[in-house]
């Protein structure tokens, strides 16, 4: 298969999607898309939130059916009602959030996803066909460990391995590299690489430009659910490819100009050998030291689930403090409720917010009022200035160029609209302290900018800001220092300049540079 | 925003009328189900509902009856609906309102001097504080995470029975009957209108279910308890004051829940008996949840649930048919509700 030469393979391609239509209400989610994948391929799905990406692949692997239009295999129509058809036609998918079972081995992973699974399982077998193919396509793993002791990376290897080893032919990969950190993005484009020349088709759906450029053979780009121009990738540039996106031009957010501190500010928020207990799945703290000054971004990486939700909690009031003390504005808030913490100007943007920030069952403005009600309510809570409420968050909706449906159901909003709300909400009052868990999550190119600039301002404004981020570039071009988390423990702190994204890279995964730099 | 107006008219016609249609296909299949049952046991379903509706909407005193009826049925309802909005299951209404009663009873026996004006609302506010302070109990043990409130509250309500018989065969027995106390004083009584049985304690239902309504639909504390119902974790977050609601709107439960305990004992029965609310506080458990804690629902569905219980007493009266199948009935209603949530799927809010 290996040998079968690029321009054969481009004469039919191995799926082909025709005309395909998918309305979800009265939002045209696809319209009239036409894709083609071919053999030996990355194709590259491109767009904004909202650009009809997830739709169409889900399409393609049997999640959704189609209003009208035609999936072609080899230039034969094909019926994919269900994964299960997709698998049949050897189209599989890696998800974002990976389907393994914790508990459970490598190899009994992936012989659990195997169709036609023997009555008593042979693990030797499929531990042997794992290190086959772990060998030819460098996806080391070893297969006797056990899912919960794996790294992300590794993780997303064996998803990969459970569709070689189920023969698919077409892979689909739905924003691989978000969770990855560099190094790891780097072996999973050597993956990729191996397996193009293997003859595999791979869909890869993503946001990163410089990673399209990167691996991508062909993009298609979408637009507002149509297919808005399918280039090579030596005809494209990061600048065509904003272009397509958008319609227009985009300015590229330029990063913050970095000030020297008065070194004798006073701190808004300092932690003092902060230590936490963890409770469930959650990581403890341990003896965390840090200080935010007011005019300054602080950024925070880490691996995700290495104690960034238990910083931004304790910080909040929400996960109590074990042993230290936590101090804003030089006032002792370590015992501080909730409210109190946002009454002194904290405002919070969780990384989760349907979870974390909003009733769905409320309107929008009335999940925007709750953090603030105390402002709008009168005689001590009877009656609430509803039109006040409306007067600010539409400033502050206006101010970051947001257009939010105000009387709808919170749960009506699309992901990325859901995230608008809640930065809109947050930034209404003037906060002294921000609390930015993964802020421009869900968010496209042009509404993330909206809302980095939204922190830009509002720390030239004085505010100091906690910005949680895995997202490399967006910490670089944001923060005036930086801090890595590991473990619960604060593993470096340096600025943007003095680090690259490789010794960030090494320390969020615990691995080697021992040169930690004093803060 | 003007779209939104000129939607609003439609938009309540259509939950009215889902809401009709909800209620009367559950009404319908209930019956049906039941008149099943009935025919099983060799009676004619037909003759036995004349008989049920005749003896109560038949006649202005079979209505006033269940008017009475429903009286109880309302306030501990909303006992349970109040606590339901921020996600806690109050199965404890039948112990807060015996604590309740308990507690008005001491009061109208301490002070059996005072005129009707002051004595009445004493007596309410004791009612309130004994069924407060028994749901203060598992409020507390639930907001320090120790206990859910389920269990505690289920728990208690076999405890406060024995602690009402406790004062009343201790100390408060008349010299007749060892089981309940002297007959109350005048005072200590809830006026009756128009020479029924139907005494204040109806309005005073009436008023909190429209006080509940204005609550949540207005004021900031409905905000709140909307936003802890609707997503604690994000509530607690946002700055709302969760462990301060778990106490207070169990224990406001419980208050609720005391008050129809003193309306029964200062209304109904005019004295303290022991074991005298035969599963009230259970009723209106089951009337919130079937009314999904909605105020006109519980005003609805109690109206429905007493036309059975009165009915049903008169059923067994002229039938022969034993009290119990009127505990069929109810549950074939629950059975009803409960699956009425596939039946009537929600239409999705364009």
């Amino acid at each position: 298969m290996a040998d079968r030469s690029t321009t054969d393979a481009h004469v039919t391609p191995l799926i082909s999607m025709r005309s395909i239509n998918k309305s979800f209400a009265d939002v045209k989610a696809n319209d009239q898309i036409d894709i083609d994948i071919y053999a030996s391929e990355v194709l590259a799905l491109l767009g904004e939130n909202g650009a009809g990406k997830s739709t169409l692949v889900k399409i393609l692997y049997g999640f959704y059916q189609a209003d009208s239009g035609m999936i072609l295999h080899r230039g034969e129509p094909v019926t994919i009602l269900s994964p299960h058809d997709a698998r049949e036609q050897h189209i599989g998918m890696v998800f974002q959030n990976f389907n393994l079972i914790p508990a459970f081995t490598v190899a009994e992973n992936i012989a659990l996803f195997f169709p036609d699974l023997d009555a008593v399982v042979n693990l030797k077998q499929i531990t042997h066909q794992i290190e086959r193919i772990s060998e030819r396509y460098n996806l080391q793993v070893d297969p006797t460990m056990f899912v919960m002791d794996l790294s992300v990376g590794d993780k997303q290897k064996v998803e990969i391995m459970k569709l070689l080893l189920s023969d698919a032919r077409v892979l689909i990969l739905d924003e691989p590299t978000r969770v990855l950190v560099p190094h790891e993005i780097e072996s999973l484009f050597n993956v990729l690489d191996s397996l193009r020349a293997d003859g595999y088709a791979i869909v890869l759906i993503t946001h990163k430009m410089k990673e399209v450029l990167e691996i991508a053979d062909r993009i298609t780009v979408l637009r507002q659910g149509r297919v808005a121009s399918s280039l090579p990738v030596i005809e494209a540039s990061e600048d065509k490819l904003i272009e397509l996106m958008f319609a227009r031009k985009v300015a590229e957010f330029q990063g913050i100009e970095r000030h020297e501190l008065p070194v004798e500010a006073e701190a808004l928020l300092e932690l003092r050998q902060v230590s936490t207990r963890a409770e469930g799945a959650q990581v403890s703290l341990k003896a965390i030291d840090l200080k935010v000054y007011p005019g300054e971004i602080v950024g925070i990486t880490g691996v995700s689930g290495n104690g960034q939700r238990e910083l931004a909690d304790v910080v909040l009031g929400k996960l109590p403090v074990s042993s230290g003390s936590i101090f804003l504005c030089e006032e002792d808030a370590t015992h501080f409720s909730i409210r109190s913490i946002r009454r002194k100007g904290v405002a919070f943007v969780p990384e989760s917010p349907m979870a974390m920030a909003v009733a769905p069952y409320m309107t929008v403005i009335e999940n925007m009022a709750v953090p603030q009600i105390w402002r709008y309510s009168s005689n001590g809570g009877l009656m609430i200035d509803w039109e006040a409420i409306k007067q600010d968050y539409s400033a502050s909706m206006d101010q970051l160029g947001f257009e939010l449906p105000l009387y709808s159901l919170t749960r009506s909003l699309s992901g990325g609209n859901l995230q608008r709300m809640v930065i809109a909400r947050e930034m209404a009052h003037q906060p002294e302290l921000i609390i930015a868990s993964y802020l421009t999550s869900g968010l496209d190119v042009r509404s993330a900018i909206a809302a980095r600039e939204a922190l830009v301002q509002a720390r030239s404004q004085g505010a100091g800001v906690l910005l949680f981020s895995d997202d490399l570039d967006e910490l670089f071009a944001l923060s005036d220092r930086l801090i890595v988390l590991q473990g619960g423990s604060i593993r470096g702190r340096f600025t943007p300049a003095e680090t690259s994204y490789q010794e960030i890279g090494y320390l969020m995964t615990g691995s080697g540079a021992s040169n930690v730099h004093g803060s | 925003m003007e779209a939104d107006n000129k939607r609003r008219p439609t938009a309540i016609m259509q939950k009215i009328f889902s809401a009709i249609t909800r209620y009367l296909s559950m009404v319908v299949l209930a019956l049906g189900l039941f008149g099943i049952i009935i025919w099983i046991s060799g009676k004619n379903p037909i003759v036995s509902y004349r008989e049920l509706f005749g003896s109560t909407l038949g006649s202005w005193y079979g209505f006033s009856e269940v008017l009475v009826a429903m009286t109880p049925l309302l306030i501990t309802a909303l006992a349970v609906a109040l606590p339901s909005r921020i996600g806690l299951i109050n199965v404890g209404v039948e112990g807060q309102l015996y604590m309740g009663a308990c507690a008005a009873t001491w009061g109208a026996l301490i002070l059996f001097n005072a005129p009707a004006w002051l004595l009445l609302p004493l007596m309410a506010i004791f009612g309130m504080l004994g069924g407060a302070l028994w749901a203060l109990i598992p409020g507390l043990l639930r907001a320090m995470g120790l206990v859910n409130e389920t269990i505690t509250t289920l728990l208690l309500n076999s405890v406060a029975p024995k602690l009402v018989a406790f004062f009343v065969f201790g100390f408060w027995h008349s010299s007749m009957d060892t089981n309940k106390t002297p007959n109350f004083v005048d005072a200590a009584r809830l006026p009756t209108f128009f020479g029924t049985r139907i005494d204040l304690g109806l309005v005073i239902g009436i008023l909190l279910l429209i006080v509940f309504w204005l609550v949540m639909k207005h004021t900031r504390w409905g905000l709140e308890i909307r936003a802890i119902g609707g997503n604690p974790e994000a509530a607690q977050r946002n700055g709302v004051p969760l462990k301060v609601y778990i106490v207070a709107i169990l224990c406001i439960g419980g208050a609720i829940a005391g008050l129809a305990g003193m309306a029964l004992v200062s209304g109904y029965y005019g004295v303290l008996l022991t074991g005298f609310s035969r599963g009230v506080g259970f009723i209106g458990f089951l009337i919130s949840w079937l009314s999904f804690g909605d105020p006109i629902g519980i005003v609805l569905t109690s109206f429905v649930v007493a036309i059975i219980t009165t009915g049903g007493s008169m059923l067994q009266l002229t039938t022969a048919l034993p009290y119990a199948v009127i505990n069929i009935l109810l549950a074939v209603a629950l059975f009803v509700v409960l699956s009425g949530i596939n039946l009537f799927p929600k239409r999705k809010t364009a």
